[in-house]
């Protein structure tokens, strides 16, 4: 049987990967995807614990179908956001969207 | 079924809810507010119906009326409770007043027809309805009080309705005053009554040790000697009776009241209010006959006796068609008030209801004419009426017979039932009165019938008459059934045949507790006998030669007995000679000592006052205080300049310091803020891995 720290390993690997694209990437929707890695690597993580160290209680499993949910319902507002960028300034490079700046 | 008592709260709300939209919502849309008015008290109406047929059909609800509280006000011990009570004579009163209230309500859509404050006088008659209902339901004084005192205002709103008339603006004030004496008693009374029982809720009030307490306790006053308190509070309470029945002597509002608009007089002045104070004695009934043999009922009957005769005197020689209606009432009242007096529980509850039907019916009646008769109502310039208004006619004969007492028709039975009570019981001084006020009343009834209704037109207004629109005729139809029918419900059980078919139902339902009284056919035969006579007389009079234009009445001919019944025992003027001109000279010695004493009192400290102030400021504001103010103004001159120079050097250092302080900062950190979101994320990620190193290296 994989030990659970090879579930660890790989969902922090993909938490790590996610997290580069959301840093270093200039296209939205690159970032958006790369958020999307890294939601995907906790539900790994949360399927893990469940199988290993709290079987038969579903509540990993219930989380991860949650998640799910708000990664789809994140995705939808974060493209919707895009849209509404790209048609206003002719832009999705984020490093053209900088209205905050102090 | 008794669970449908619990509607009996809602009956006087609607009214209520009516009188509050259409003042504040549809004042402007008359149509609405009328029918608004129309359907809500028919709502109650319903609901009335319901809980009077529900209280039908409980056994013993005499002995457990249905009640309903809430605490009013929970302060301290004294929680008040508030509430609705149902019991048999509430039931048969829910019957009787929502009915007439609807009829009228119907009637007056086109009496009122035409006014250019139609919208408001729907208000106004919804209020009042609010107020009879209410006090109807009511389980205890004080909320009957309210309600009363709500059916006070409303009256003198509507007795004053066309106020551009200055008589009826008088009119609406003299009932106001006249009734607010009684009232004033009736206050006093409550007050003396809680403060010797701690209670005005009837169930208490009127049981048997609160009773007996009352009757054993007694109180010594200056002019009457030691008396039972019973009979103070049950005199002080038929004060407010005797203002709002209008009994004698504070009768004098209800004929000047005629200046209302007709449904008004139907509803308030012959139906309902008036019959409140009646009302309230039946309901007091035991309180009044606390005390065995006291003089509480003495007085009470006295009064009763006294105005049904009084009164019937004064209608004889009155000419408006009104007016002759409006002292009908008064002594109808003190028809019921005697019996009352007497211990004639049932009869007089029994007249209070029939005669609420035939005296409204007689109003719309008159109401009906008066409208034909384009706004004539002197009877002398009617005549002939018959023909051209058929319905009118013919209802008005309905009442007129139930009045007079001619059998079957209600007032007979109810009318009746007093008379022997009154004879079987050895009162034949109060019988006989009762008899005389029977004959007058059948021949002034007549007297009218006659010089209204029959011979020729005696004006202009009279010959073009025409019959009244249905939403008046049709009201009249049904009480002029209930005026023929209503009193088979309450034919003496001993009367032959009828009484045994019928069973008496309306002793029974109210009267179970007390005797009925046994059928005496000499009283009986001889009331008939007056009754007819009455009528007859008055066709002698009036009917065989019917009086011609610019004719004068024949009663004429009793010279000054006429004359001093035509002004009405010159009561009011007697009032006015006496009560109102004492009042009014009292007024102007208060004004005048208020001029010459207390206006130079004050004239005089004023003077004074300036006079002291002068030299105050000459010799001592001037030298001294001021002196002290300048050096006390200078000193301070002196120290603010001190703080001045301290607040530019220190304290305008220090604030300026700390927005240097500010900026610096601010320009420092504004660098942070590149508006690049990658950018804070990167920061929050390293400040993560950071935190994660720091706990996994300390902890």
């Amino acid at each position: 049987m994989i030990p659970l720290t090879w579930y660890l390993v790989l969902s922090a690997v993909l938490f790590c990967i996610g997290l580069y694209g959301v840093l270093a990437r200039r296209n939205a929707i690159a970032i958006l995807m790369g958020a999307e890695l890294m939601l995907n690597s906790a539900n790994i993580n949360l399927a893990a614990f469940e199988r290993y160290l709290a079987a038969g209680s579903l509540a990993g499993q219930v989380f991860v179908i949650f998640n799910v949910a708000v990664a789809a319902a994140e995705a939808a507002v974060g493209l919707a956001l895009i849209l509404a960028i790209y048609r206003s300034r002719d832009t999705v490079s984020v490093e053209e969207v900088d209205l905050l700046k102090g | 079924m008794e669970s449908l008592f619990k509607l009996t709260w809602l009956i006087p709300v609607f009214p209520l809810l009516a009188f509050g939209a259409i003042v504040l919502y549809v004042r402007r849309w008359k149509r609405v507010a009328s029918w608004l008015a129309v359907a809500a008290i028919a709502v109650s109406f319903v609901l009335s119906q319901i809980v009077f047929w529900v209280a039908v059909g409980t056994p013993h609800l005499g002995e457990h009326p249905f009640e309903e509280l809430v605490r009013w006000l929970p302060t301290g011990h004294s929680a008040f409770e508030m509430g609705v009570m149902v019991d048999p004579l509430t039931a048969v009163m829910l019957f009787m007043v929502p009915l007439l209230c609807t009829l009228i309500f119907i009637y007056a859509l086109g009496y009122m027809e035409g006014d250019p404050r139609y919208a408001r006088f729907f208000a106004y008659v919804s209020l009042f309805a609010t107020g009879m209902l209410g006090l109807v339901v009511a389980n205890n004084l004080l909320m009957l009080f309210i309600f009363w005192e709500i059916m006070g205002l409303c009256s003198y709103l509507l007795i004053g309705f066309w106020f551009e008339k200055p008589s009826a603006m008088r009119a609406g004030l003299k009932a106001f005053l006249t009734t607010r004496v009684g009232d004033a008693f009736f206050l006093l009374g409550l007050l003396y009554l809680y403060s010797q029982t701690g209670t005005l809720a009837f169930r208490e009030v009127l049981s048997e040790e609160t009773l007996q307490h009352l009757a054993n306790l007694s109180v010594t006053l200056p002019v009457f000697g030691t008396v039972p308190v019973a009979t103070v509070i049950a005199l002080l309470i038929f004060g407010g009776t005797v203002g709002k029945s209008a009994q004698f002597p504070l009768h004098v509002w209800l004929p000047d009241a005629m200046e209302g608009p007709t449904p008004v007089s139907a509803l308030i002045h012959a139906a309902t209010m008036v019959s409140a104070g009646v009302y309230l004695v039946v309901r007091m009934f035991p309180l009044f006959h606390a005390v065995p043999h006291g003089t509480a009922p003495e007085v009470v009957a006295t009064i009763g006796a006294f105005t049904a005769l009084f009164a019937c005197t004064i209608a004889v020689a009155q000419n408006d068609i009104k007016r002759v209606l409006a002292y009908s009432t008064i002594s109808q009242l003190g028809y019921m008030i005697m019996a009352l007096g007497l211990g004639a529980y049932v009869a007089g509850a029994f007249h209070l209801i029939t005669h609420a039907f035939f005296k409204a019916l007689l109003f719309l009646g008159s109401g009906s004419v008066i409208v034909g008769a384009h706004h004539e109502q002197d009877m002398m310039e009617m005549g002939g009426l018959r023909g051209r208004m058929k319905i009118t006619f013919w209802t008005y004969i309905a009442g007129t017979l139930a009045l007079a007492g001619i059998p079957p028709f209600a007032g007979f039975w109810s009318k009746d039932e007093i008379l022997a009570d009154a004879f079987n019981h050895g009162h034949y001084l109060a019988w006989a009165v009762g008899s005389l006020a029977a004959f007058l009343t059948a021949f002034y009834m007549g007297r009218q019938i006659f010089l209204v209704f029959f011979g020729h037109p005696r004006s202009h207004h009279a010959e073009h008459a025409k019959e009244s629109p249905r939403t008046m005729t049709y009201p009249l139809l049904v009480l002029a059934a209930f005026a023929a029918l209503l009193g088979f419900v309450g034919v003496p059980e001993d009367f032959p045949i009828l009484g045994h078919l019928l069973g008496n139902p309306f002793h029974r339902f109210v009267g179970h507790e007390y005797a009925a009284t046994p059928v005496n056919p000499l009283v009986m035969g001889l009331s008939i006998l007056l009754a007819c006579a009455g009528l007859g007389v008055g066709y002698l009079i009036y009917g065989r030669k019917p009086l011609e234009e610019g004719q004068p009445d024949p009663l004429t001919r009793l010279g000054v007995v006429y004359v001093v019944l035509k002004n009405k025992y010159g009561i009011d003027e007697l009032y006015q000679a006496t009560f109102v001109w004492l009042t009014i000279r009292l007024a102007d010695l208060f004004a005048l000592f208020d001029r010459e004493v207390i206006d130079r009192i004050v004239n005089a400290v004023a003077r004074g006052t300036a006079i002291v102030s002068d030299g105050l400021f000459r010799f001592v504001d001037a030298p001294v205080i001021d002196g002290l103010v300048n050096l006390v103004g200078r000193a301070g001159a002196w120290l603010a300049d001190l703080w001045g120079r301290f607040d530019l050097r220190v304290v305008d250092g220090i604030v300026n310091g700390v927005g240097a302080a500010a900026q610096t900062f601010g320009r420092w950190f504004r660098q942070v803020q590149t508006g690049r979101v990658q950018n804070y994320i990167l920061l929050a990620s390293v400040n993560v891995v950071v935190i994660l190193a720091i706990m996994y290296l300390v902890l």
